[in-house]
């Protein structure tokens, strides 16, 4: 029974329970309920993906309307996969939350944070679940307006102003999504992907068609903050309270980035990246990001912003695979989507127990910490090891595939900058570390205590994750290897 | 014992004694016994290994597979016997040098200090017993990441620019240069197991052959090939321990070593030859050979001169590595040992004579040779060690690389390494002979100076007479070294 309708639960299960959690009273329940449905879903999640591995392609009939009339969940290794990462890190936020959602949101708000958490879960698991286009757009469009209430949930006055942003910049997204599957809609008069992938190839040469991915395209790369439209990001990780961070980085992202992958590679014929200037365009701006936004994070002083930087370099390396449009590429970026989930989301939960004792994150707040915080410094070591890529860390594996994968379109230039991405690294979270422990320690920072167990745990799990997956890659890159042949992407 | 569990222990043990110091912290005497019991065990694994290993016996282990055909896997062979071999022993030298050395300085942190001083045994062991270019690399930026701790010990701000440096050119050559080289020979090979004759002859274009080795030549920054060199002189601000053991034996052979690795089993020797591989890159060495000991010269800091005359000797066995003949090779390999024994010699020395008198400049050593003259007698046995004369063990290697030079017809490169004997003559031999000879200035009396403690005397004493006895007695090393080369 539960087998049958997986893909479904996956959906309802936090959609109903988040009206529930809203009206629930204040004090620890709505937090239990939404680290009870985290769990069960991520639970859900791996079956899922166990059984699309063993069974192959899942295809569910919402309300038994047969596709392409009929909303379709289809579920392949690929996006099995994403929902499992979205699943798991939102198991392994939750217990984080318990203290630093009490610390950093006002008790009243706290059943509504609550709420609008699993209405942006259900959106992002939406999203990897179904195979209508459309409903990618309403998922879409759930995900980011919980979002945007999220994020003005942070302390600061300035978490409105970059809500607002992020509103601005996420509408125009969604906005371009929806013509470019309006206008895909027009020549084809289909909406289940499945069936655009039969019918585009027809009506490729068609003007409108090309018109209609350009708009997709530039939606779905604001959503993705692909730069140069990575603009609301900063503001957006650096003042939203500490837990959206951590979920929005490990998980936002890379829905954005899973919608684009499906659409250049599946909806899109084999080869259509290749034959229009899109991967040229991805492979430049990937690079531009990696180098730009690096940069930029060498000059930060508030360590969420650093790492908000950091991310849009991670992107870039993302983007760079999707370039590529190689075998070997995409499974460097799907990699790289799970290994950065591991890494960022260790190193924003590590800041975030620092902003939970000292209630800041500027470089001169944190002078010493590393002594007096020693579980959550290492962790901070051990996240920036991963970042860099060093060898037995899961980063190490996501750089060692792109730049194998750049070697073999002979990308030279690009083989230099992905390894000067890894030393600009090598400089910001050196000057965290730094900081943290080899300057004197403020008399303040003198009494400040380790977080408490609750925190660490859970940033713990992720770290140690990030050393299982530096050695066992039967997992990622397995797993990264059959959604890649999915897509049917031609080795090269 | 069984082979993967002697592996395996002499691995973990400095590992496990790490984190041991780091639980006595407060009981400074159990702490120090804790370094002193693993460096003792450390040592008698080493050479029971190494016993076996020459009995023929089979050492292999492989521990994991991150990815499809790349593991991390340990294999001892000749050459990473011999390295393991001088690092082990020196550790346990060193740990009885250090204890004196930071008890009678009042450092600070102290159990940071020694357990990341075992950490970085532990990676250099992992370096030296790795079966394959992936695990080495890994252990490779382990040992750099471990170590930094002890550069920046002080805490000063020279102290951390130093770090800095340290950090920065040997974070940026591996990533930036190592990584690709490997990458680039899993490309072309599919394999990054080291092998007797090596991976890459008949799969790369030997037109591009030079071009890869450059990217190892450089990459391998802990070889301190020029330019890549200033981050040993940075290095220097850490304590005088860590300079000797690290900065002399561990990391700075840890490159060259790995250096060596990559020509003999990744290139191979006879790919290397038939298609001149290093012909250009050869005069890299040489320059650094020289700069090097020109800069050194011109040193007043000891340690300094030091430092820069650890840059020239390094490049004598990137030198052998690249001319790449049989006997270029053994003297190579037998320098990794013969420049670690006499180095050491003279750090400690340094270190000795910084504690007794906190002098730091060779220009203040006039006539402190009386005061102290086990320190100085050390001194001057490193020193002519180093310059490679009879009776002592520096001028085997010497006398090989020689010899690998005349076998291949360079003798511009012959003459390079006699001009750089007198060089050495020339930045070492003043010091011992200041000590010794001179007046101190403004006639100073040094009645009030004493030797160093006597843990520091004891491991100067056992360091130099070691420099000696390899001279009548080089055979385990020589024996390692040309084991390493054997079908060549």
């Amino acid at each position: 029974m539960i087998q049958a309708h997986l893909s479904l639960l996956l959906v309802v299960i936090p959609l109903a329970a988040a009206p529930v959690v809203a009206i629930l009273p204040r004090g620890r329940l709505p937090w239990a309920v939404a680290l009870i449905v985290t769990s069960v879903c991520a639970v859900l999640a791996g079956m899922q993906l166990w059984a699309v591995v063993h069974d192959g392609v899942i295809s569910y009939e919402l309300g038994g309307w047969a596709p392409p009339w009929g909303i379709e969940y289809r579920i392949d290794a690929v996006n099995a996969f994403i929902a499992l990462v979205i699943a798991g890190i939102a198991a392994i936020t939750m217990p984080y939350a318990l203290l630093s959602a009490e610390k950093e949101i006002p008790e009243h708000q706290i059943p509504l944070f609550y709420s609008a958490f699993l209405l942006c879960f259900t959106g992002l698991l939406g999203i990897t679940q179904t195979g209508d286009i459309f409903n990618v757009f309403v998922f879409l469009e759930i995900s980011s307006l919980s979002s945007y209430a999220l994020i003005s949930l942070g302390r600061k006055r300035q978490a409105l102003t970059s809500a607002y942003q992020y509103l601005i910049m996420g509408t125009l997204g969604a906005t371009f999504f929806l013509i470019g599957v309006g206008l895909i809609y027009s020549q084809t008069g289909t909406l289940n992907m499945a069936d655009l992938t039969a019918r585009i190839p027809e009506v490729l040469a068609l003007k409108t068609i090309h018109t209609g991915f350009a708009f997709i395209l530039i939606g779905i790369a604001l959503k993705l903050a692909l730069f140069p439209l990575h603009l609301w990001l900063p503001n957006a990780y650096t003042y939203a309270p500490t837990v959206i961070t951590v979920f929005l980085a490990a998980t936002a992202t890379k829905v954005a980035v899973y919608i684009m992958i499906r659409i250049l590679f599946s909806v899109f014929p084999d080869g259509f990246v290749t034959a229009t200037p899109t991967g040229d365009l991805f492979i430049i701006l990937g690079l531009a990001g990696i180098i730009i936004a690096s940069v930029y994070a060498t000059y930060q002083v508030d360590v969420k912003r650093l790492l908000a930087y950091s991310s849009v370099a991670q992107i870039g390396y993302i983007a760079l695979g999707i370039g590529f449009a190689s075998a070997s590429g995409l499974t460097a970026s799907l990699i790289h989507v799970f290994n950065h989930a591991l890494m960022k989301g260790a190193l924003f939960m590590a800041v975030g127990s620092i902003i939970y004792r000292i209630g800041a994150c500027r470089m001169d707040n944190i002078q010493g910490l590393g002594r007096q915080m020693p579980w959550t410094f290492a962790a901070i070591v051990v996240g920036s090891l991963s970042l860099i890529g060093v060898p037995g860390t899961a980063g190490f594996i996501s750089k060692w595939y792109l730049v194998l994968a750049a070697l073999n379109q002979q990308a030279w230039i690009a083989v230099v900058i992905i390894l000067i991405g890894s030393l600009l690294a090598v400089v910001y979270m050196g000057k965290v570390i730094e900081a943290l422990y080899f300057k004197p320690a403020t008399e303040k920072n003198l009494s400040v205590k380790e977080a408490p167990m609750l925190l660490l745990a859970p940033t713990w799990v992720l770290v140690v994750a990030n050393i299982y997956f530096g050695l066992n890659t039967e997992l990622t890159v397995g797993i990264a290897g059959q959604a890649v042949q999915v897509l049917g992407v031609v080795a090269k | 014992m069984s082979a993967e569990l002697l592996i395996i222990l002499t691995m973990l043990l400095p590992l496990f004694a790490a984190l041991a110091i780091v639980a006595t912290r407060h009981y400074p005497d159990l702490r120090e016994a804790v370094t002193l019991v693993s460096a003792t065990f450390v040592a008698i694994l080493v050479v029971i290994i190494a016993k076996q290993f020459l009995n023929g016996e089979e050492f292999a282990l492989t521990v994991a597979e991150p990815l499809p055909g790349i593991s991390i896997a340990f294999r001892i062979e000749a050459l990473g016997m011999l390295f393991a071999l001088v690092a082990g022993l020196l550790w346990l030298v060193t740990s009885i040098y250090s204890i004196g050395y930071m008890r009678s300085h009042n450092e600070k942190n102290q159990t940071r200090f020694f357990a990341a001083f075992a950490v970085a045994i532990s990676c250099t062991i992992g370096i030296a017993f790795s079966d394959n270019l992936f695990t080495l690399f890994l252990f490779y930026e382990l040992l750099t990441l471990s170590t930094y701790p002890l550069v920046t010990h002080a805490g000063t701000a020279e102290a951390r620019r130093g770090g800095r440096v340290y950090l920065g050119i040997l974070l940026g050559t591996s990533i930036g240069l190592f990584l690709l080289g490997i990458l680039i020979t899993w490309l072309v090979t599919g394999t990054l197991t080291f092998q007797q004759g090596g991976i890459l002859a008949g799969k790369l274009d030997p037109a591009w052959s030079g071009l890869l080795y450059a990217l190892f030549l450089f990459g391998i920054g802990k070889a301190a090939i020029m330019p890549f060199h200033r981050w040993l002189p940075a290095a220097m601000v850490a304590p005088t321990p860590v300079s000797a053991l690290l900065h002399a034996v561990a990391v700075v052979k840890a490159g060259v070593f790995t250096l060596l690795k990559v020509t003999i089993y990744i290139f191979g020797s006879d790919f290397i030859l038939s298609n001149d591989v290093t012909g250009g890159l050869i005069w890299v060495a040489a320059a650094t050979i020289l700069l090097a000991s020109m800069v050194a010269m011109s040193k007043d800091n000891l340690k300094a001169r030091l430092a820069y005359s650890t840059v020239s000797q390094l490049s004598y066995i990137v030198l052998g590595a690249m001319l790449a003949s049989k006997s270029a090779l053994i003297g190579a390999s037998m320098h990794i040992a013969m420049h670690a024994f006499s180095k050491i010699t003279l750090f400690f020395a340094a270190g000795a004579i910084y504690v007794a008198t906190h002098k730091k400049l060779v220009s203040e050593l006039n006539g402190l040779g009386r005061a102290m003259p086990i320190t100085f007698g050390a001194f001057l046995i490193g020193s002519l060690s180093i310059i490679g004369l009879p009776p002592f063990g520096g001028m085997w290697s010497k006398w090989y690389l020689g010899l690998g030079a005349v076998e291949t017809g360079q003798l511009m490169l012959l003459a390079v390494l006699m001009v750089s004997s007198l060089l050495n003559i020339a930045y070492l031999l003043p010091i011992p002979v200041r000590a010794f000879f001179s007046k101190p200035a403004s006639g100073e009396h040094y009645t009030e100076i004493k030797e160093a403690p006597k843990t520091i005397l004891l491991a100067m004493i056992v360091t130099s007479s070691t420099c000696a006895l390899l001279f009548f007695y080089p055979d385990p090393f020589y024996q390692l070294a040309s084991l390493a080369v054997r079908g060549y």
